[in-house]
C-alpha cells in the first residue's frame, strides 16, 4: 500500500511501490489526462509535476513519489483557466493532441521558474515530443502565456 | 467514377481519387441506416444521419471521419454548419459510430479516413445535407405561419419572417421539419455568402485537449475491464515456439494468457502488470523462412530489381531510343530511400467487450468500417449487433488503416468474457508497424537543341503495398507505387516509366501521402541535378519546363516569390526548391539552409505555396501543411527503419527520433486562393519538404544527396 497526494487529494492504493507514476496515475486512481508515449523517458507525454518540478512519471516509481505533491494536467486548473491553458487555446495548439497535457505540464513548470523565456530557453527545456509537428504554434503559445501570466 | 462509389481496393488503388461533380445519393431519414440512435447526447432530436438540433437551437453534428489531428472534427461540421445556417457558437461534434449512412457518398463505398480524402470526399455531401435540412426547416415555419417560404430567411439557428417579424429556432421546428420530404437539390449558398466555410475557425476539439478530458484510445473504460498488451514475433512471419503460461499467471493481477497471431497477450487487472507479464511469458518464437534478411540484402534486391523488366506505369513515345541517342546530355542518377514507421504518439490501443450475442468496439481507427466487417468475420455475429465507437485518434498517419491491434483486442475480450482494453508498448509500435516500403530508382532524362524535354525514363523498385494489402495480383500495376514519378509534370516528349515489385519480407502501409513520400523526394532532386546539369537555375529550370501548368506554375512561382528566391540571401544562406502535386492539391517549398562550422545542417526556413482548391479553414490548413512539414523532416533528417535477422533493429524513440521544437525551422504557408473544389491538405504539404532541403544542400556544399536520411550523408541538424 502506497499513498500519493495528487491535485491536493490523497489517495491510498495497493500497488507494487516499484509500478511507474504513470500507471498509478492512469489505471489505478483513474487520471486519463497524463499520456503514455514511450515508456522510457524520451517523449514527455507523460509529465507531471512533483513539487512543482516537471517529471517524466513513466521513469519515476510511485513509491518514490509518497510524501510529495503530485499535479497532473486535470489539476493544473479547475477549469482550464492555467494561463498556459488559455494561450494553448488562443493559438489553437492542438492537433491529435496526445502529447498536449504533457506540453502543458513542461511548459506551466518552465514559466514558473523562468516567467519571460527566451527562444533560446524554451529550446532547452521544451524537450517532449509532438509528432503532429505542433511545435511552431507551441513556441508562438508559450512567449503568449509569459506575456499574460502576470494580468492573469 | 463521378457518380459511382468504389470499393476500397480500387478507391485506394487509384492513385489520386478524382474529385468533380457528384450526384448524391443522401438519406435523409430520421435514423441511421442501421438503425441505431446516434447522437450520444440523449436530449436533442434527432433531424437525420447528421444533424441533431436541441430545443435551444443548438445543433449537434456527427463526423463521419475520424479525428487524428487533421482538424475533421472542425472542418467537416463548418462545412455543412454553414448550408444549414446554425449557429456556429452552438454546434458541438461527435465522431460517428460505424454505420452505412457514413459512407462517402462518392469516390470510396467505406466509412474511413485516409488518402487526404475527408474534405475532397465530404465536401458536396455535407453541403447538400447542410441546405436540404435548412430548407426543411425553412418549409415547416412557413407552413406553420401560412406564409410563402420565399418570404422567410435563416440566420444563426433561426427562421424569421421579416415582413410580419415572426421568427422560430430551429429547436422548435426541429420535429415538424425532419417529417418533410427531403428536397433533391436544395438550394446551396454562393461562396461569397458563406459565413462559416472559408474562415479561420477554432478547433471544436481544442478546450478537451488541454484540460485532459479528451479521450484518447487507451483512456477508454468500461465497467468490468481489463487491460492488456501483446508482444508478437520480432521476426516477420515468425511464430511462438512455446513460452512459461505459469511464471506469468503467477504474477499479481494476471487474469489470462491469450495467443494472437504469431504471439500472445497478457491479460490483467492494470498495463504495467501485463507487461511485466509478458516479459516473464519468455517466450520463445521460431524466426521463419525471414529469419536471415537484413537491410544490405533489401539494398541488393531492390539494385537487383534495376535490370529486371517492370510493369510499365507510363509510355508515351520512344524515352529509352530517345535516350541512347542523345548519349551526351543524358543524365543518369539512382536513388534509394528506407524504411519508415509512423511513431503515432499514441501507441495502438484498442477496447472490446465481446459478448454472446454482442460485441463493442470503442478504436482509434481511421477504418471504422473494416473494423466492425472484422469483428463479423472473428465473433461470427451479425453486423448490426456489432458497434464501433471512434475514440480521438492520437495521431494516424496511415497506421491506424490497418486493423492488426483490433484483432488481437478482439480475441482476448472473446478468450476471457470481458472487456478489454489492449495498449501496446512503444517497443511493439516500432516493431510492428506496416512501413513506407524501401525503395531503388533509377532516372534517366535528355533534352533536345533548343533545351526541351526530350525524354524521361525511369524505373522504380519497390515493394508493394496494395500487393500486401489487398492482394493486388502480379499483373495489376500498383498506382499509389508510382504516383508522381508517372505523371511527371515538365512536359517530356518520351516518357517511360516501370515498376519491379518485390516482396522482401517486411510488411509495408499507408505512411503519410504514401508513394508521393518517397517518389516527390526522388523526382524533385532529380529535376534539380538536371537543372545544374544545364547550368540553369532549378526554380526557372521548372518554370520553364512547366510550361503552361498553371496549377504547379501557381505554387512555384508564389513559394519562390515568398522566400525571395531572386534576393541575396544572408552570407552562407541557401535555397532549394521543390513542386509536387499530391492528393490533387499542390504544394512548392522552398527551403532556407546553411551549413554550420562543425558541418551540421542548419534549417532556416521552410516557406510553403499551398493551391489546395477551396479552403475550409486556412487555420487548420495552415496547420496541416506545418505538421506534414515536420513530419517531413523527421524522416528526412535522421527517418530508417533497419533490419536484421528478419527484424526491426530501431525499439524506441532513442533510436527511432522525432524532430524536436529546438530544430523545428520557421515554416511559412501561404495559400492560392480558388475557388475549385477542395483537395486533400492532411498529406501534400510532405513530399517537396526532403527534395527542398537536398537541393539546398546541394546549392551549400555541391553534394547531392541521393539517399535518405540525411544523417546517413553525414548530415546532423544543428
Ligand atoms: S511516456 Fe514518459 S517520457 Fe514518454
Ligand atoms: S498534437 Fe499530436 S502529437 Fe502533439
Amino acid at each position: 500500500m502506497i499513498s500519493l497526494r495528487i491535485n491536493g487529494n490523497k489517495y491510498d492504493v495497493d500497488v507494487d511501490p516499484e509500478t511507474p507514476l504513470l500507471w498509478v496515475i492512469r489505471d489505478h486512481i483513474g487520471f486519463t489526462g497524463t499520456k503514455f508515449g514511450c515508456g522510457i523517458g524520451e517523449c514527455g507525454a507523460c509529465t507531471v509535476h512533483i513539487d512543482g518540478e516537471p517529471v517524466r512519471s513513466c521513469s519515476y516509481q510511485a513509491g518514490d513519489a509518497q510524501g510529495t505533491a503530485i499535479t497532473t494536467i486535470e489539476g493544473l486548473s479547475p477549469d482550464g483557466s492555467h494561463p498556459v491553458q488559455k494561450a494553448w487555446v488562443a493559438e489553437d495548439v492542438p492537433q491529435c493532441g496526445y502529447c498536449q497535457s504533457g506540453m502543458i505540464m513542461a511548459t506551466a513548470a518552465l514559466l514558473d521558474e523562468k516567467p519571460h523565456p527566451t527562444d533560446a530557453d524554451i529550446d532547452d527545456s521544451i524537450t517532449n515530443i509532438c509528432r503532429c509537428g505542433t511545435y511552431p504554434r507551441i513556441r508562438k503559445a508559450i512567449h503568449l502565456a509569459a506575456n499574460t501570466k502576470g494580468e492573469a | 467514377m463521378a457518380t459511382s462509389t468504389l470499393n476500397r481496393r480500387s478507391f485506394l488503388l487509384s492513385a489520386v481519387a478524382t474529385t468533380g461533380a457528384l450526384t448524391l445519393g443522401i438519406s435523409l431519414t430520421g435514423c441511421s441506416e442501421d438503425q441505431r440512435p446516434l447522437s450520444k447526447n440523449t436530449e436533442p432530436q434527432t433531424f437525420n444521419a447528421f444533424i441533431s438540433i436541441a430545443s435551444d437551437d443548438s445543433v449537434t453534428i456527427q463526423v463521419p471521419c475520424s479525428e487524428m489531428g487533421q482538424g475533421v472534427f472542425t472542418a467537416l461540421p463548418m462545412i455543412l454548419a454553414d448550408e444549414l445556417d446554425a449557429d456556429w457558437e452552438k454546434v458541438t461534434a461527435e465522431t460517428a459510430s460505424a454505420d452505412k449512412a457514413y459512407h462517402y457518398k462518392t469516390g470510396w463505398d467505406d466509412q474511413a479516413t485516409g488518402g487526404s480524402y475527408s474534405i475532397a470526399g465530404w465536401y458536396a455531401a455535407l453541403r447538400n445535407v447542410g441546405a436540404a435540412a435548412r430548407e426543411m426547416l425553412t418549409d415547416a415555419a412557413a407552413e406553420t405561419w401560412n406564409v410563402p417560404a420565399s418570404e422567410c430567411v435563416t440566420n444563426k439557428a433561426v427562421v424569421s419572417h421579416p415582413m410580419s417579424g415572426r421568427s422560430l429556432g430551429y429547436g422548435a421546428l426541429v420535429a415538424a421539419a425532419s417529417k418533410r420530404t427531403v428536397p433533391e437539390n436544395p438550394k446551396l449558398k454562393s461562396a461569397e455568402d458563406f459565413q462559416i466555410i472559408g474562415h479561420p475557425k477554432s478547433r471544436k476539439d481544442t478546450t478537451a485537449k488541454v484540460d485532459g478530458s479528451a479521450i484518447f484510445g487507451v483512456d477508454v473504460k468500461l465497467p468490468g475491464m481489463l487491460i492488456a498488451t501483446v508482444k508478437t514475433s520480432p521476426t516477420f512471419g515468425g511464430m511462438v515456439k512455446n513460452y512459461n503460461e505459469g511464471a506469468a499467471l503467477a504474477m499479481p493481477g494476471v487474469r489470462g494468457i491469450v495467443p494472437v497471431p504469431a504471439g500472445i497477450a497478457v491479460v490483467a487487472d492494470s498495463y504495467w502488470q501485463a507487461h511485466k507479464a509478458i516479459d516473464a511469458l519468455d517466450i520463445v518464437f521460431d524466426s521463419g523462412s525471414n529469419a536471415e534478411q537484413n537491410s544490405e540484402k533489401i539494398s541488393a534486391e531492390l539494385h537487383k530489381g534495376l535490370s529486371e523488366e517492370g510493369l510499365v506505369a507510363h509510355e508515351q513515345g520512344k524515352a529509352k531510343e530517345a535516350i541512347a541517342a542523345n548519349d551526351s546530355n543524358a543524365v543518369t542518377a539512382v536513388y534509394e530511400v528506407p524504411y519508415l514507421a509512423h511513431a503515432c504518439m499514441e501507441p495502438m490501443a484498442c477496447t472490446v467487450d465481446v459478448r454472446a450475442d454482442s460485441c463493442h468496439i470503442i478504436a482509434p481507427t481511421q477504418a471504422p468500417g473494416e473494423v466492425r466487417r472484422l469483428a463479423e468475420k472473428i465473433t461470427g455475429l451479425p453486423l448490426e449487433k456489432i458497434k464501433v465507437d471512434v475514440t480521438f485518434l492520437g495521431g494516424g498517419f496511415g497506421r491506424r488503416f490497418e486493423v492488426d491491434f483490433v484483432e488481437q483486442a478482439i480475441l482476448a475480450s472473446k478468450a476471457i468474457g470481458r472487456p478489454v482494453k489492449l495498449i501496446w508498448s512503444r517497443e511493439e509500435d516500432i516493431a510492428h508497424d506496416f512501413y513506407r516500403p524501401a525503395s531503388v530508382v533509377r532516372l534517366s532524362a535528355a533534352f533536345d537543341k533548343a533545351g526541351d524535354g526530350l525524354a524521361f525514363d525511369c524505373r522504380l523498385v519497390a515493394p508493394s503495398i496494395s500487393q500486401r494489402a489487398l492482394n493486388l495480383p502480379d499483373s495489376e500495376l500498383d498506382g499509389a507505387a508510382v504516383e508522381v514519378l508517372r505523371e511527371i509534370p515538365y512536359g517530356f516528349a518520351n516518357t517511360y516509366v516501370d515498376y519491379v515489385r518485390k516482396d522482401l519480407g517486411v510488411p509495408v502501409g499507408w505512411w503519410r501521402s504514401v508513394g508521393a513520400s518517397q517518389n516527390g523526394f526522388i523526382r524533385e532532386s532529380y529535376i534539380d541535378e538536371l537543372a545544374h546539369s544545364r547550368g540553369e537555375d532549378p526554380y526557372q529550370f521548372r518554370r520553364r519546363l512547366l510550361g503552361e501548368d498553371k496549377r504547379h506554375l501557381g505554387v512555384l512561382e508564389l513559394a519562390a516569390e515568398k522566400a525571395g528566391w531572386k534576393n541575396q540571401l544572408p552570407e552562407g544562406h541557401f535555397h532549394g526548391i521543390a513542386v509536387v502535386m499530391s492528393f490533387n492539391s499542390y504544394v512548392a517549398e522552398v527551403a532556407e539552409i546553411s551549413i554550420e562550422k562543425n558541418g551540421n545542417l542548419k534549417i532556416h526556413k521552410i516557406t510553403c505555396a499551398v493551391d489546395c482548391g477551396t479552403v475550409v479553414n486556412p487555420s487548420i490548413v495552415e496547420a496541416q501543411v506545418v505538421s506534414a512539414v515536420v513530419y517531413g523532416l523527421t524522416a528526412a533528417a535522421a527517418g530508417e527503419i533497419t533490419i536484421k535477422g528478419g527484424a526491426v533493429e530501431q525499439s524506441n524513440f532513442h533510436d527511432y527520433p522525432a524532430l524536436k521544437l529546438s530544430e523545428t525551422p520557421d515554416i511559412e504557408v501561404h495559400l492560392v486562393k480558388s475557388t475549385e473544389p477542395p483537395t486533400g491538405i492532411g498529406e501534400p504539404g510532405l513530399p517537396p519538404l526532403a527534395p527542398a532541403v537536398a537541393n539546398a544542400i546541394f546549392a551549400a556544399t555541391g553534394k547531392r544527396i541521393r539517399s535518405l536520411p540525411f544523417s546517413k550523408n553525414g548530415m546532423t541538424l544543428a
